[in-house]
């Protein structure tokens, strides 16, 4: 019966085929969170790839830019969803974003079956650096592990002996204690993992509490978007400032400074954050960036933004290699595996699972010329850094 | 609605069901068989949920508890690779039915609101267990790579043949639905929504009516879920989550509560809204919000009995 | 585990107790008397917080912001009250979650569109931002024992005014049978309206004592609304009585599972597997004390009825 339909279906299709012309655009499905609290990440993004189209005059090559932005309403399921209708519904020829680990792993089947371009803009899940990594997809960002990484080597190198770690339970903030873990030196005398997702736990009550009891010398903690302020407030509240030393990734950013500084947080000046990027990195294309950002929207750019930028130019360096023929999808791999494009970092290379090598450094929170809060590279902690998933990685 | 316009319009609709895979081969849409199976996989769920809820008067706000059960049922066999749709279909079934006769005989202890904080209650214990299991992905949920196999030469993986799998199981459903409810149990249900003492003075044991009421109801929903599972080729707990369940009850409402098409049509409206409204504004959910309030308010039967009114007396 | 700690986990679970009461005090009583079933009650509890951060942001002043704050949601709480809730009261639970769920989705989107998606947050006065030392070795921070004080006082006013006061007895005979009260010939729809206001101004006052803590949020209360829910079935629906005790209790097992499970867990479990599910199954516990509190006693603790 189905055959039947299919093949009825087939007969009329060739007497009635849409046109199949060349492409006159290039098609960018970008994935993000543009509802709930956490819509605040994904309009540091959008605003990100929107300059970025700008600054390539809208063109690739010879095609216009179509970006169609998609909101995953920080659920995995509703994340699958407009990645199909992204694939099959509006037929784009990259997918890219995706802020949550969870969201990219329930979605890259959908994009990567169809024979899509897939290029995380944040989430670096260890699946898909590992067992799971494809031809077809690329990061912009790092893999969860590398960060904290850096961080326990900061750790290790300041002789610290005892540490407390928190961090949401999911995916990422699994990875991330994973991360320092492998390279903090000293012992864990205390680990959190508190509840995540749409109604997550914001009260650290208890867990500070049993902080402070632990007899840690320090503690590090990730907690992105709006759960980090909150973080922050309570660490202050808590007293714990001058007595067990802050330690981030991902918590402290662009996103969450600017809040907290007119919450007059003043205990996260001077603590210590790990990235692959500040908006001080001495590159042309980071310069252009984040001065361009701070016209356009009148804020410092996150590395949420920085990295979704990136992702742009990352595209473009494909569509120009094949010269706009986006049938040459063969081309186009080869040409994202080299990294030639302007990349915000400097340059780098692709590990063989298509996660960056890349530099990590040690940034503070510092307040700038104008007394805007913000992040400043102070060391390189880790030097072209590959992550360590890479050998599960069967490409 | 009367018998012979129910029975056009079942038709029409069976019909058009049956063509649509053309139509999507030839216009190239896959997107939109995506939609339809989905909105026939809620409205499996939401037939279920109207057999308690409109039939019998007992309302839950923890329903989709069921879909979850289901859909883990495909998802955690299918971790382990062993892809037998039959197997995870027995699984769904047996899983949801022992849940609901279980949870069942302690709800249906209870009435009216505490009926349905108390099967809030059950479905969050769930919603929490499979957070709390990491080997199932946790929070995170857990990707099925491959669909469930039912041999015969189907593959499911084949977006076609799994629509007309959830549609063979839809008609199923809703002639079940149709035909239970006419029967001699189901007028007895209906008695007892309206008046349980003068059903046990007459004799009924009201008690274990409701219960197996309730039983059925989880297991339809299990197949639901376990349709669901198979199609998204993703699981998370937020499936089972109470947000899920008031959306379940939403369209019960929208649809026509206590008919059999109400289910489908209300699952219809509701993906409509929720398919094409974020196209036009982020901020849709205050349309579907007013819709809702709107349908509370006016529209006792839902759009079904605004039907069946406009027909009596179209002005 | 010493006891300092233990007593600091104490406190921090009746910090939690003293909020979902706040927001169970009215909840229960709008069910008891109206029998209607408020899920979009959260609103006020998120409404109150934005309304506070603007304030305190506009005025520079944490204080003027709650006293202006606390009446603007009582204010709110009378016009959703004659607007939209008056005329659900006749309608049956169905219709009532139905239309109180797209008020959700409505209040949610009206925030986000006032607002915008980030959220807000403010600072704390200098001397509520410390530390105090109520025992030796046990130090809280001065905000969290003025939430408990705040609240413990609200309770205390609550409870004199329906014990005690001739509306007070108008509720507390409402909550047990309506038509009585309806045939004594009090005008029962200003008592309606003026539960239901103070009902949202003390879930308002919570939403407004957390943010300083957290941060107001869009949707901060739709899902503490679902534990208010379990409190009020705990407690006995319309007994405010039984909000409060059941408060305290959802409470202290929330903060102390938090606090403690994962230790416990680890005498017999993995480590690895006792860090992952504690969060998990203390979030669980509440649920589990619900079912078996309604299995013995299936109209709760302090319930007047069963619905």
């Amino acid at each position: 019966m189905t055959k039947t339909f299919i093949r009825c279906a087939l007969v009329l299709a060739a007497f009635a085929l849409p046109g199949t012309g060349l492409a006159q655009s290039v098609k960018i499905g970008f994935v993000t969170t543009l509802t709930t609290g956490a819509a605040v990440i994904g309009n540091d993004m959008r605003d990100a790839v929107n300059l970025a189209v700008e600054d390539l005059n809208g063109k690739m090559g010879d095609l216009d830019i179509d970006v169609i932005f998609a909101d995953d309403g920080f659920k995995p399921e509703t994340g699958k969803q407009v990645t199909d209708k992204l694939v099959k519904s509006d037929d784009v020829d990259f997918v890219a974003g995706y802020i949550w680990s969870h969201v990219l792993l329930a979605s890259q089947k959908s994009v990567l079956s169809a024979e899509k371009f897939l290029i995380s803009a944040n989430a670096g899940p260890s699946q898909l650096a590992g067992k799971l990594c494809h031809r077809d997809f690329f990061s912009t960002s790092w893999q969860n592990d590398q960060t904290p990484m850096a961080m326990g080597a900061v750790l290790s190198q300041k002789g610290i002996g005892k540490l407390y770690v928190m961090a949401p339970n999911y995916a990422a903030g699994k990875n991330m204690i994973a991360g320092v873990e492998r390279t903090f030196k000293g012992e864990i005398v205390g680990k959190d993992l508190t509840k995540w997702g749409k109604d997550a736990q914001l009260d650290f009550s208890a867990e500070l509490a049993k902080a402070k009891a632990s007899g840690a010398e320090a503690i590090f903690v990730f907690y992105p978007g709006k759960a980090g302020g909150a973080f922050m407030k309570q660490y202050e509240q808590a007293g714990l400032a001058n007595k067990l030393p802050l330690y981030t990734v991902f918590t402290v950013d662009a996103i969450s400074l600017p809040k907290l500084q007119q919450a007059n947080m003043k205990a996260v000046l001077g603590s210590l954050t790990t990235g692959f990027w500040g908006p001080g990195l001495k590159t042309p294309q980071n310069q252009q960036f984040v001065s361009g950002f701070r016209e356009k929207y009148g804020r410092y750019p996150s590395f949420y933004a920085a990295q979704s930028y990136d992702s742009i130019f990352l595209i473009n360096s494909a569509v120009e290699a094949v010269g706009g023929n986006l049938r040459d999808r063969d081309g186009m791999r080869a040409a994202m595996e080299k990294a030639a494009f302007p990349s915000v970092r400097g340059s780098f290379s692709y590990g063989a699972n298509h996660f960056p090598i890349q530099n990590f450094y040690l940034l503070e929170v510092v307040a700038d010329g104008d007394g805007n809060w913000t992040t400043e590279i102070r060391s390189t902690v880790l030097e072209n850094h590959q992550d360590t998933y890479v050998a599960d990685c069967q490409l | 609605m009367t018998l012979r316009s129910g029975g056009w319009f079942a038709g029409a609709v069976l019909l058009g069901a049956f063509l649509l895979p053309a139509w999507v081969v030839y216009a190239r849409e896959p997107f939109v068989l995506d939609v339809v199976t989905r909105l026939m996989i809620l409205a499996i769920a939401a037939s279920s949920l109207n057999l308690i809820l409109g039939y019998s008067g007992m309302v839950s706000l923890g329903h989709a508890v069921f879909l979850g059960i289901g859909a883990y049922a495909a998802g955690i066999p299918a971790y382990y690779e062993l892809n037998n749709g039959w197997l995870q279909l027995a699984v769904a079934l047996g899983a949801s039915g022992i849940f609901a006769l279980l949870t069942g005989l302690v709800c249906l202890r209870t009435r009216g609101a505490y009926f349905i904080m108390i099967t809030l209650a059950f479905a969050q214990m769930m919603y929490f267990i499979f957070v709390s299991i990491e080997e199932y992905g946790g929070d995170d949920g857990l990707v099925i790579y491959s669909r469930s196999e039912m041999g015969f030469g189907v593959d499911l993986n084949d977006n076609v043949q799994l629509y007309f799998l959830v549609l063979f199981c839809l008609a199923a459903v809703l002639g079940f639905m149709r035909r239970l409810t006419q029967s001699d149990f189901g007028q007895v249900i209906r008695s007892i929504k309206i008046n349980e003492p003068r059903m046990q003075a007459l004799g009924f044991a009201t008690f274990q009516y409701r219960l197996v009421c309730y039983v059925i109801s989880g297991m339809v929903c299990g197949l639901a879920g376990w349709l669901l599972g198979n199609f998204t080729g993703f699981i998370s707990p937020e499936m089972m989550d109470w947000t899920r369940s008031g959306e379940l009850i939403a369209m019960v409402l929208l649809g026509g509560a206590a008919t059999v098409a109400g289910p489908l049509v209300g699952a219809a409206i509701f993906i409509g809204v929720e398919t094409l409204l974020p196209d036009f504004t982020v901020y849709w959910h205050l349309y579907l919000g007013i819709l809702l309030i709107i349908v509370a308010k006016f529209g006792r039967g839902g759009l079904l009995g605004w039907w069946t009114q406009w027909r009596k007396d179209p002005r | 585990m010493d006891g300092a700690l233990i007593l600091i986990q104490i406190l921090n679970g009746l910090q939690l107790g003293v909020l979902l009461f706040l927001l169970a005090a009215g909840l229960t009583l709008v069910f008891g008397i109206m029998d209607f079933i408020n899920l979009a009650h959260g609103a006020f509890y998120m409404l109150g917080a934005f309304i506070c951060a603007t304030l305190a942001i506009w005025f520079d002043s944490f204080l003027i912001a709650v006293l202006l704050a606390v009446p603007i949601t009582f204010v709110i709480g009378v016009v959703v009250e004659l607007g939209v809730a008056r005329q659900l009261y006749q309608a049956d639970h169905l219709e009532q979650i139905l239309a109180t769920f797209g008020l959700i989705l409505i209040a949610d989107t009206l925030v986000q569109m006032i607002w915008g998606p980030q959220g807000m947050t403010f600072a704390l006065p200098e001397v509520l931002n410390g530390q105090v030392q109520l025992l030796y070795g046990v130090e809280f921070p001065v905000y969290r024992v003025l939430i408990i004080s705040v609240g413990l006082l609200v309770a205390l006013a609550l409870y004199l005014v329906v014990s005690h006061t001739r509306t007070g007895m108008l509720i507390r005979a409402g909550a047990s049978n309506r038509r009585m009260v309806e045939a004594l010939g009090v005008d029962i729809r200003m008592l309606f309206t003026l539960v239901f206001a103070a009902g949202a101004a003390m879930a308002g006052l919570a939403g407004l004592m957390i943010a300083p803590i957290t941060e107001a949020s869009i949707g901060m209360g739709n899902e503490i609304l679902i534990v208010a829910f379990v409190v009020i079935v705990i407690g006995g629906i319309g007994s405010v009585q039984g909000a409060f005790f059941g408060a305290m209790l959802v409470g202290l097992i929330d903060t102390l599972g938090r606090a403690f499970l994962d230790d416990l867990l680890g005498l017999v479990l993995s480590h690895q597997a006792a860090e992952t599910s504690a969060p998990a199954i203390s979030a669980m516990l509440i649920y589990i004390l619900m079912v078996v509190i309604l299995y013995f006693r299936p109209q709760g603790l302090f319930g007047v009825r069963a619905s």
